[in-house]
């Protein structure tokens, strides 16, 4: 298993209120996503644990891609990797903000 | 709470089969009632599964809380069979043991069981099995003192192995067209005992041998729902009003319909031998029949319905 | 030990056990009173016919309301894998066994496992699984799957399975794996008096389910017995 943890600042906390939300199942090409409401509000952390090393790079750009969008401040997200691809990472980050929004 | 949001899904169009256990419980169960216990905010997965380098769940695949039903409390526990095949493992396990347990305290109206297994997680096969076995004593126990232990069955894993055991101790089942329920499953007859004992690439014989149509027909269920959400539910509250008490009577009258069922039945090779034989008039339909025609078809069936588990 | 050396040991005036066609059934004199033998010879699959000849005595006793503890000795092999007994029941068929044991146990009869060869999977959670006190035999080799089997699951290296099994008890088939997950509970001493030996575990009984906290004591299931506690205490919070 490989453990990523990447570190960003956002501009804005996320909107919202929700405590925490979970989003997935961990299964092949699947990935559960865990977000919780615990850091400063200007601050995010994603932390991946995965049975498919060596797509640090691509793990970092989908996470800096989902941070600029979602602007995810505040949040600190926890991903169980089942090998997804990273289309799938990005649609269920955005699914699992938006359920941290509403 | 993120329950709160998941449950603006409609029960009467999520597929069970298609849904996650979360969503089923969520579905299932009155809207904003449930409350999660050992949650996967508090992280308590697998030890095992790193050593075998696979990842594992926060909620290492099961869900287990409180809740009500048409107001009621019950207690409720579902199975994701897309993580491991909703295998037991040690974690798995001891999460639905200890809610079988804390049922003898709380006295809920009912324990629901939403299975979806393929019965022991082999990286942890020796937890996985005394789970089950811890299980079915905790369910004797829920039952003994009351407490209908109610198991819904209809999800892609199925109710295998171990699963399919706790499945014949609970109180009242209600199972779906794509609900199999069965001890060994059909690659492992497949690979045990050859392919002309048990062909598991034909997923007609598979769906005619241990599906929820074959259970319900010779009363291995108590129920056949559509493949919805709101059908589970229905089905559920129904089941609930009607358990069996678990004492001497019942398990005698369960012996008789077995022996009986196994005098009757025991020289069929196949399921649409047996259908025929328990009075089907086109026993070769009841594979396609839709679910008015098929409860039609139960209540014909002498076997279906009975107090007898 | 033979089930023949067994039954002598326990039954040192003589017994009227009975083994036919791998299912072992009967009665022996044993502490002023009698107990009932139930179980599986000769690593015999169990089956939807065996399970129910066997649920079929343990309901007997039941009804003779005699309180007398029941041995459910077994050496099988797993659940008989058959398309007939799947047609016909066969997860119903084992669960009425393990549920007449069950209430055996209930209604004040003693049950005790009793492992003395193989078992595995249905037909060990059916039979010895269902017991208050499960004992074994030095030689007993209980598994749910042997590791050639799991290697060809797990795709993963059976030198590396082997390896890991001897650090790793959670997992790996055989006797040693089981006492530490706690899902056995005792082995007892071939050379002294099974009588004596079994007299006392009946004595020793506890009440509830002990079984997550003998595999947190030995290690084998480090984590069951406090996660069930866990929920518990999160559902008795309001």
């Amino acid at each position: 298993m490989e453990t990523l943890t990447f570190r960003h600042t956002t501009k804005k906390p996320l909107a919202g209120s929700v405590p925490h939300a979970i989003t997935g199942v961990v299964a092949s090409g699947n990935l559960e996503i865990l977000l919780e409401r615990v850091l400063p509000p200007d601050a995010c952390e994603v932390a991946i644990e995965t049975p498919i090393a060596g797509y640090g790079d691509v793990w970092e750009a989908v996470v800096a891609d989902f941070v600029a969008r979602a602007q995810p401040g505040g949040l600190r997200i926890s991903i169980n990797d089942g090998g997804a691809r990273p289309d799938t990472v990005s649609l269920r980050l955005l699914q699992g903000a938006r359920l941290m929004e509403a | 709470m993120a329950g709160n949001r998941a449950a603006s899904i409609d029960p009467d169009s999520l597929s069970w089969y298609e849904a996650t256990a979360r969503q089923r419980v969520l579905a299932l169960t009155d809207p904003g009632s449930f409350r999660e216990f050992l949650p996967p905010t508090e992280r308590r997965m697998s030890p095992h599964l790193p050593l075998f380098d696979l990842p594992r769940a926060f909620d290492d695949g099961i869900v287990v809380g409180r809740a009500r039903l048409d107001g009621a409390p019950i207690l409720i526990a579902a199975q994701e069979g897309r993580f491991m095949g909703g295998a037991f493992g040690e974690v798995h396990g001891a999460k639905l043991v200890g809610l079988l347990r804390a049922a003898l305290e709380l006295k809920p109206k009912a324990v629901l069981i939403l299975f979806d297994t393929g019965g022991v997680r082999l990286q942890e096969a020796n937890a996985g099995e005394t789970a089950i076995a811890e299980t079915m004593r905790a369910i004797v126990d829920a039952r003994a003192a009351g407490i209908p232990v109610i198991g819904l069955i209809g999800g892609r894993a199925g109710c295998y192995g171990g699963g399919g055991l706790i499945a014949g101790t609970c109180s009242r089942l209600a199972v779906s067209e794509g609900g199999r329920i069965s001890v060994s499953g059909p690659e492992v007859i497949e690979t045990n005992k050859g392919a002309e004992e048990f062909d598991s690439r034909d997923r007609a014989l598979v769906w005619r041998t241990m599906g929820g149509k074959h259970r319900r027909l010779t009363g291995g269920a108590d129920a056949f729902c559509a493949d919805t959400v709101s059908a589970f539910r229905k089905a559920a509250l129904a089941l609930v009003g009607r358990a069996p008490a678990f004492d001497l009577q019942t398990l005698e009258a369960e012996q008789a319909r077995l022996e009986a069922r196994i005098d009757q039945f025991g020289d069929c090779r196949d399921a649409a031998d047996v259908w025929a034989r328990l009075g089907v008039n086109d026993p070769e339909s009841v594979p396609a029949m839709d679910t008015g025609a098929f409860d039609e078809t139960v209540a014909r069936s002498p076997e279906a319905d009975h107090d007898a588990r | 030990m033979t089930l023949a050396e067994i039954l002598a040991s326990l039954f040192p005036q003589g017994h009227a056990v009975a083994v036919r066609d791998g299912l072992v059934t009967g009665t022996g004199p044993f502490a002023g009173g009698q107990m009932h033998v139930v179980g599986v010879d000769g690593d015999t699959p169990l089956g939807v016919d065996g399970a129910l000849v066997l649920s079929r005595v343990v309901l007997d006793a039941v009804r003779a309301s005699d309180r007398a503890p029941i041995l459910v000795a077994v050496d099988s092999d797993s659940q008989r894998m058959s398309r007939r007994d799947e047609l016909l029941g066969l997860n119903e068929c084992l669960a009425h066994l393990a549920k007449a044991i069950l209430l055996a146990d209930r209604s004040g009869h003693p049950t005790i496992g009793l492992i003395y060869g193989h078992s595995a999977a249905g037909a060990f959670i059916a039979t010895a699984l269902a017991t208050r006190v499960l004992a074994a035999l030095p030689g007993a080799h209980p598994s749910v799957m042997d590791l050639p089997s799991v290697a060809r699951v797990t795709k993963l290296p059976l030198d590396k399975l082997k390896d890991m099994a001897k650090s790793t008890p959670v997992f790996a088939p055989g006797l040693d794996n089981m006492v530490a997950t706690g899902a056995v509970h005792v082995v007892l001493e071939p050379n002294l008096s099974l009588e004596a030996q079994i007299r006392a575990l009946i004595d020793g009984m506890s009440a509830g389910d002990v079984r997550d906290r003998l595999g947190e004591e030995r290690g084998g299931r480090p984590v069951a017995r406090a996660i069930a506690a866990a929920i518990a205490d999160q559902a008795r919070l309001g």
